[in-house]
């Protein structure tokens, strides 16, 4: 873990998840502008020294909507692939703890699941919830389970047979003792790991989900949203699709680096390439 | 290639379907919202929501529904479209063919570059091509599909010049030159990600052959550079790279629904989209478990080609 900025990955990574956390922490409170207030004389603008990144097609700017978007796409992120981690472990952990028919009963349901494309799971789910950033967020974790069950069975399966796990046995500690105790801490690396990175597609599918219409309603200034309703207008004002396009990838990119230089970091096997 | 791995892999796949039948059914028909008044509007007088779901079956228990929509499966029938009044199966055909002509010219163009272009980088491993390439394929993973396939319009689709036509299709076998001008900018889109993943993978697995005893060994032997790469370390870089393909068509799989309802491309994408808007849940269903269909078999098909490459794996 020491020399964890020795790489071009993590520096690249950690400067852009700083930029992108920054924006979500404080973005609403330095935005220059109103980011609803419509301003009919300056539609669709360039970048300028006004309004640094330009105008929408009602003249609202730019840079304020990224900023006071930032807080909703990252959230969204972080959001919704904890509470995927968070079902994903529990299954993946109680099937690699209990083994047996219970663990090639849950595997084979998981390995149904995952053949189905994680956007259209989360597009079949989020059109019966309906949409809303809530239920897209719900969406994304559900079609997340499974892929992350899977990678905490076979880290609990790697640490089940280690020595330490076979002496808290042996001295007949309880089995959530040594769920909790033993084996989670050190399966826990690969999941964060895995987390970390898919928040970065998290972000992504959420920002479809919006360009799509179905998370984010109008007016909201989720980046995805953003980019739907300025499509009409691309060809006069390219900016108005290509600051919120960019800024989506910017989020996505920082979490991808950032998890990959963890991985890395973590396990030193890998650390090629 | 021993035929038990085979059996053993294809009766597995046949399990991770009938599972997806399930699993599809019950997304579709077991969570909240009755597809009944989805069609008829929320002011549907109770007689008429009766008499739909009748029609639907609707009013039988869910395991005779599904034990009835998988009979029909078997026998070829995926129902009738409730919105187009067709049969599932003759819409669905359709939307397939388009989508694998889009499918298929992204993947051979990616295959033919990013394989090439992988190698070249791990060859020249910490020169400014690498660095490039390196940076192009996390951008190439971090741009969600509608924004690549936005920019892509604004560069070479705008009024002014109108490069390539903004969407729409024409078929192959209609007018080639057409058909080839439609395709390339939802092939792009859908080639970046590719591109990003198979050259990356390509380089990384190239990279750690390179630097393997029996490569030395090979150099040593006083072999030219040119036959240590193309006989010893290209085909044993390739393995996972097949692997990284046959991944990616799932991805494919996903990529297509948004790139097809951006370019107006009539495929499978677009008319899930359409079908999930209007709530025809027997398209839903055919959809989702023919997409599903196609990445299983994708996956049998790589374990299969591997299997024939690395001869370590069979008895595995």
């Amino acid at each position: 873990m020491r020399n964890f900025f020795s790489s071009p990955t993590a520096i690249m990574g950690t400067a852009l998840l700083s930029i992108v956390l920054f924006a979500a922490i404080f973005g609403p409170m330095i935005a220059p502008y109103d980011p609803q207030a419509f301003d009919p004389l300056n539609r669709l603008q360039g970048p300028s020294l006004t309004h640094l990144f330009g105008t929408d097609q009602f003249g609202r700017d730019l840079l304020s909507r990224i900023l006071t978007g930032a807080p909703s796409t990252v959230a969204f992120g972080v959001g919704a692939t904890l509470l995927g981690v968070g079902i994903g472990s529990i299954i993946g952990v109680v099937a690699g703890v209990s083994g047996g028919w219970v663990d090639s009963t849950i595997m084979r349901i998981l390995d149904g699941l995952l053949a189905v494309p994680d956007l259209l799971f989360t597009l079949l789910i989020v059109t019966i919830l309906g949409g809303g950033m809530e239920h897209a967020m719900l969406a994304v974790s559900i079609a997340f389970a499974p892929g992350m069950a899977r990678i905490a069975r076979s880290a609990v399966l790697s640490v089940r047979t280690r020595d330490y796990v076979r002496a808290a046995v042996a001295r007949g500690e309880s089995g959530v003792y040594i769920v909790t105790c033993e084996v989670l801490p050190n399966a826990l690396s690969p999941i964060v790991v895995e987390a970390t990175i898919r928040v970065s597609f998290a972000i992504m599918i959420g920002a479809t989900l919006g360009f799509l219409g179905l998370g984010a309603q109008p007016p909201s200034t989720e980046w995805g949203l953003m980019v739907a309703e300025a499509r009409q207008f691309m060809f006069r004002n390219p900016w108005c699709v290509a600051i919120p396009g960019i800024s989506i990838a910017i989020a996505a990119l920082g979490f991808n680096l950032f998890g990959d230089a963890l991985r890395d970091a973590l396990d030193p096997k890998r650390s090629h390439g | 290639m021993s035929w038990g791995y085979f059996i053993r892999r294809l009766l597995a796949v046949f399990l991770v379907l009938a599972i997806v039948t399930f699993a599809v059914f019950a997304i579709t028909t077991m969570l909240p919202g009755n597809a009944a008044i989805m069609i008829l509007g929320e002011y549907a007088t109770p007689e008429a929501v009766a008499a739909l779901e009748k029609q639907l079956h609707l009013d039988q228990p869910w395991y005779a529904q599904y034990l009835s929509w998988v009979a029909g499966i078997l026998h070829g029938d995926f129902g009738t479209s409730l919105r187009l009044s067709l049969p599932v199966t003759q819409v669905v055909g359709e939307a397939f063919v388009n989508s694998a002509m889009l499918g298929a010219t992204a993947l051979v163009a990616v295959t033919i570059t990013a394989i090439p272009l992988g190698a070249l980088a791990a060859l020249k491993r910490g020169t400014g091509m690498d660095l490039g390439l390196g940076l192009f394929s996390y951008l190439g993973t971090a741009l969600p599909e509608f924004v690549t396939a936005t920019l892509l319009l604004v560069f070479f689709a705008a009024p002014q010049h109108g490069l390539f036509p903004a969407g729409g299709f024409v078929a192959p076998w209609e007018d080639l030159g057409g058909f080839a001008a439609h395709v390339v900018l939802p092939a792009a889109t859908l080639g970046l990600v590719l591109m990003a993943h198979i050259s990356r993978q390509v380089r990384s697995e190239m990279s750690e052959v390179l630097s393997s005893d029996y490569i030395r060994a090979a150099r040593l032997k006083g072999l030219t550079e040119r036959r240590v790469i193309r006989r010893h370390a290209l085909p044993n870089s390739l393995a996972p790279a097949i692997a990284v393909i046959s991944l990616d068509i799932g991805y494919l799989l996903g990529g297509i629904i948004v790139v097809e309802e951006i370019f107006a491309w009539p495929g499978l994408g677009r008319l899930l989209i359409y079908a999930l808007e209007n709530r025809d849940l027997p398209v839903i269903q055919a959809v989702t478990l023919l997409l599903a269909a196609v990445y299983a078999l994708s996956n049998l098909l790589s374990d299969i080609v591997i299997a024939l490459l690395d001869p370590r794996v069979r008895y595995a």
